[in-house]
């Protein structure tokens, strides 16, 4: 058998591994994103899957129970029950008016998420310009939020 | 001012265009005047650019509030230092500030040549000056820095109107670490528009001989430098601010940083096949075009939030002009390639499995399999809602899944690859080198488990640090052992001696140390712990040795912040260690409240402590402690593989005969020297 021979099976044996590790992981990690309006409209067994969702932490709607963190999710007239099991503080920013959060779980049996993973995000910190700004100045970029890194 | 700065752009634009275009005309009819002018308007660019930044950090400094970029990203009360860093702090700016780099690197790169390589320079300035180009393009027309916040009157007109004080930079990036690195990691990915240029050049000029794929390497590596320190200074930086406990996590930003580097990685071992024995000629090109592209990928996704948008927040405009952009490289690229492929073919084939070569062959097959799980994991969203129309994001498992495994293989080569001998290794030779080092890895593998350590990649990850440390001391040590005996110098002299005498191989060896360095740390995180508790005043809680003994809450006040303190003094066993003072700061210029982190590192490990506020039900303080075991691990090894970078890149020293062209790698330097003999005998397998 040639070297190029040996190499190449060697490559593939290689690549065959790699790609059934990254199909086991993939599998086991991977996250439908839904918006609060297509959760409603999912059927079977698209409703067992593990997915994300974001909105609007409901005011008011946050509550401890022992190590459990119940709060409402709303976007658009629509709102989703969440119960955080996940063991991470909930960042600063959840707190906040108006925080949004994109939670990462499963529905239960009930129609309540389950979030084992809550990210929040600061509305962005640019404060509305002045009222008598049009639409139209010249803000390029003002509205995009700034990422940490 | 701010006038100045748009005009100084708008100038640069027009320079780098006709750099470009004067480039163009100058190679086509070769025509020394156009090729000299062009070369100028190369250079010009980094004055010009330099005005334009030049004029935005004035604006910061003297706080003009009414350019838009300057009251979103500072305020009055901002410190001095942090006024600077906020030029890159947003898009425009750090837009503005990878252009401000390329136009460093580009005068660096004509004006070290100037007298140099006069048929291969004029592609490599107008490559440059092409992307330069693009990027200005972008600071003109979708991304200016210099917009102001206007009114319109009821004339029509437009008043500018300056807010009274700025929204602050984002806390965040109030961290000593964030003035450096996004620097670095910015010189990482322009410094990628260098070798990128010497290849694309070299391939369109079908630039005779060797000589291009040396330089393209040097300047390989300095990208590469800076990108890895980027990376490890990021790294750092989210573990000691964001407050989770962790370093990395396979955030897409993280992951466009990243693939860079690995396909660089991949070019900085490669291209010793080609200088050695000219083979991978096509390969290489195409990792200096793949790293090129992926660092252009990188400030896209970086910038653009194309992949973060899953989030479903503000797009920005930016995203059209990188994708046009993007094909249009890659396009040049493939015609280029295709028009001249007949000029890179090979020399020679793969003679044998067991050499240098396949081990070489293997490290790119991996290297490049981790770059493209990386680059899949990280598009997946992307490609999903383009193929099935929902979109799908894949976490951290499956990042881990692949790329653990293949960063052990890679261990694995680090140890075996330098070992071997090109063409064909003996099965005699093998064991000599190897019997020893494999035998000490797999004993601290067994202590190891024996004192119940007993994960298994992190087990793989121990045995094979120990046998790759092991075999690089035993390079070292069989060089300087025959300079000893030359010379009659020390044992630490003839270390020095041999290091100089091939910076370049036992510089790598440096790398590959800190590599170990580094495995050795993140394989620590398989033994991470962590609690979360009330801890009131008076109260105390135990992780791993330390008792936490909370003394006190009180607040403190910054100079642009308020803080809420916890004082919490730490025993280990029964004695006063440390204290810690974990935060809360509250920023009022932006509302925003954030975390520090109080961190206690040993090289056993760290002990972290967050403060996470009360507890909103029984209104009692949170703390949040996790002891990171060999954390230091991975900072340290970062270090180490800056300095083994840097002797590296230093010229060899005592071997090379006079007038040897500068860059000589190891077809130039290596073979003459005292290691070559301190190795024939495990060359003897070769003819």
């Amino acid at each position: 058998m040639s070297a190029r021979v040996k190499f190449a099976l060697g490559a593939v044996i290689i690549v065959a591994t790699l790609g059934w590790l990254g199909w086991v992981g993939a599998t086991e990690s991977k996250t439908y994103y839904h918006t609060l309006s297509e959760l409603t409209a999912l059927q079977g067994s698209a409703r067992l899957q593990r997915m994300r969702v974001s909105g609007y932490v409901k005011e008011g709607s946050i509550q401890r129970l022992g190590n459990q963190v119940d709060f409402v999710l709303a976007e658009q007239g629509r709102t989703l029950p969440v119960s955080y099991v996940g063991s991470d503080p909930l960042p600063d920013t959840f707190y906040e008016k108006n925080a949004q959060a994109l939670v990462q779980g499963r529905l239960d049996r009930s129609g309540k998420f389950v979030a084992t993973q809550v990210e929040a995000k600061c509305a962005s910190k640019y404060v509305a310009a002045p009222a008598s700004a049009p639409a139209g100045a010249p803000q390029t970029g003002a509205t995009v939020p700034q990422t940490a890194h | 001012m701010d006038v100045l700065g748009s005009f100084a752009l708008i100038l640069a634009l027009l320079t780098a265009g006709y750099a470009f275009f004067a480039g163009i005309v100058g190679i086509k009819t070769r025509n020394p005047l156009a090729i000299r002018s062009a070369r100028r308007a190369g250079l010009a660019m980094f004055p010009l650019v330099s005005l334009a930044v030049g004029t935005l950090v004035y604006a910061f400094f003297t706080n003009n509030f009414s350019l838009a970029y300057v009251a979103e990203h500072s305020s009055l009360h901002l410190p001095p230092f942090y006024k600077f860093a906020a030029l890159w702090s947003g898009q425009e700016g750090s837009l503005l500030f990878w252009t401000w780099l390329l136009s460093i690197y580009a005068f660096a790169v004509l004006f070290v040549n100037r007298r140099k390589h006069p048929e291969l320079m004029p592609y490599v300035g107008m490559v440059m000056a092409g992307v330069e180009f693009f990027f200005l393009l972008l600071n003109n027309f979708a991304a200016n820095p210099y917009s102001i916040l206007g009114v319109v009157s009821a004339s029509g007109g437009i008043h500018v109107v300056a807010q009274a004080n700025g929204q602050g930079l984002n806390p965040l990036l109030q961290y000593p670490e964030m003035v450096i690195h996004p620097p670095m990691l910015y010189l990482g990915y322009t410094g990628m528009t260098v070798p990128f240029a010497f290849a694309l050049g070299a391939l369109l000029a079908r630039y005779p001989g060797e000589k291009w794929i040396h330089l393209t390497r040097r300047w390989m590596m300095l990208a590469w430098l800076f990108l890895g320190c980027g990376i490890l200074l990021g790294a750092h930086w989210a573990y000691a601010v964001l407050g989770w406990g962790g370093y990395w996590e396979w955030d897409p930003v993280e992951n466009a940083s990243l693939m860079p580097w690995l396909t660089g990685t991949a070019f900085l071992h490669s291209v010793m096949m080609q200088e050695k024995r000219g083979m991978l000629r096509v390969w290489n090109v195409w990792l200096v075009f793949a790293s090129f592209l992926l660092s252009i990928l990188g400030t896209f996704l970086t910038r653009s939030g194309v992949v973060s948008s899953v989030h479903a927040f503000a797009q920005s405009s930016i995203g059209p002009w990188f994708v046009s952009f993007l094909v249009f490289v890659v396009l040049v690229c493939v015609v280029a390639y295709v028009k001249n492929r007949d000029y890179l073919r090979s020399d020679n084939q793969l003679d044998s499995i067991v050499s240098r070569e396949s081990s070489f062959l293997f490290n790119n097959l991996v290297l490049l399999a981790a770059a493209f799980a990386v680059l899949w994991g990280t598009l997946f969203p992307v490609i999903s809602e383009a193929v099935q129309g929902s979109k799908i994001s894949v976490g951290p498992p499956f990042f881990n899944r692949v790329n653990v495994p293949i960063a052990l293989f890679l261990l694995l080569l680090t140890g075996v690859g330098p070992l071997l001998a090109w063409r064909k290794t003996s099965l005699e030779s093998l064991r000599r080198n190897f019997a020893w080092p494999m035998a000490g890895g797999i004993a601290a593998g067994v202590l190891a488990y024996s004192f119940g350590y007993r994960e298994l990649y992190a087990l793989v990850c121990m045995v094979l640090g120990v046998f790759v440390v092991l075999t690089v001391a035993s390079e070292f040590l069989r060089g300087a052992q025959v300079i000893r005996s030359h010379s009659g110098l020390n044992f630490f002299q003839s270390i020095g001696r041999l290091a100089m005498r091939n910076t370049r191989r036992y510089g790598g060896y440096v790398v590959h140390l800190g590599i170990v360095l580094v495995f050795v740390g993140i394989a620590g995180q398989a033994f991470n712990q962590q609690k979360k508790m009330d801890l009131p005043p008076g109260s105390q809680a135990s992780i791993g040795p330390y008792t936490l003994y909370c003394q006190n809450f009180d607040t403190a006040n910054g100079p642009n912040y308020t803080a809420e303190r916890a004082t919490i003094e730490v025993f280990r066993g029964g004695r006063p260690a440390m204290m810690l003072f974990p935060e809360r700061r509250f920023f009022p210029d932006s509302g925003v409240t954030e975390t520090m982190v109080s961190i206690h590192s040993t090289l056993a490990h760290d002990l972290y402590v967050v403060y996470s506020g009360p507890n909103p039900q029984t209104n009692l303080p949170v703390i949040h402690a996790y002891l990171n075991p060999l954390v230091k691990w991975i900072w340290l090894g970062g270090l180490v593989m800056v300095l083994g970078t840097l002797l590296a890149m230093l010229p060899s020293r005592g071997s090379a005969p006079p007038g040897r062209p500068e860059g000589s790698g190891p077809s130039a330097g290596a073979v003459a020297d005292t290691e070559s003999r301190a190795r024939s005998r495990v060359l003897e397998g070769a003819r």
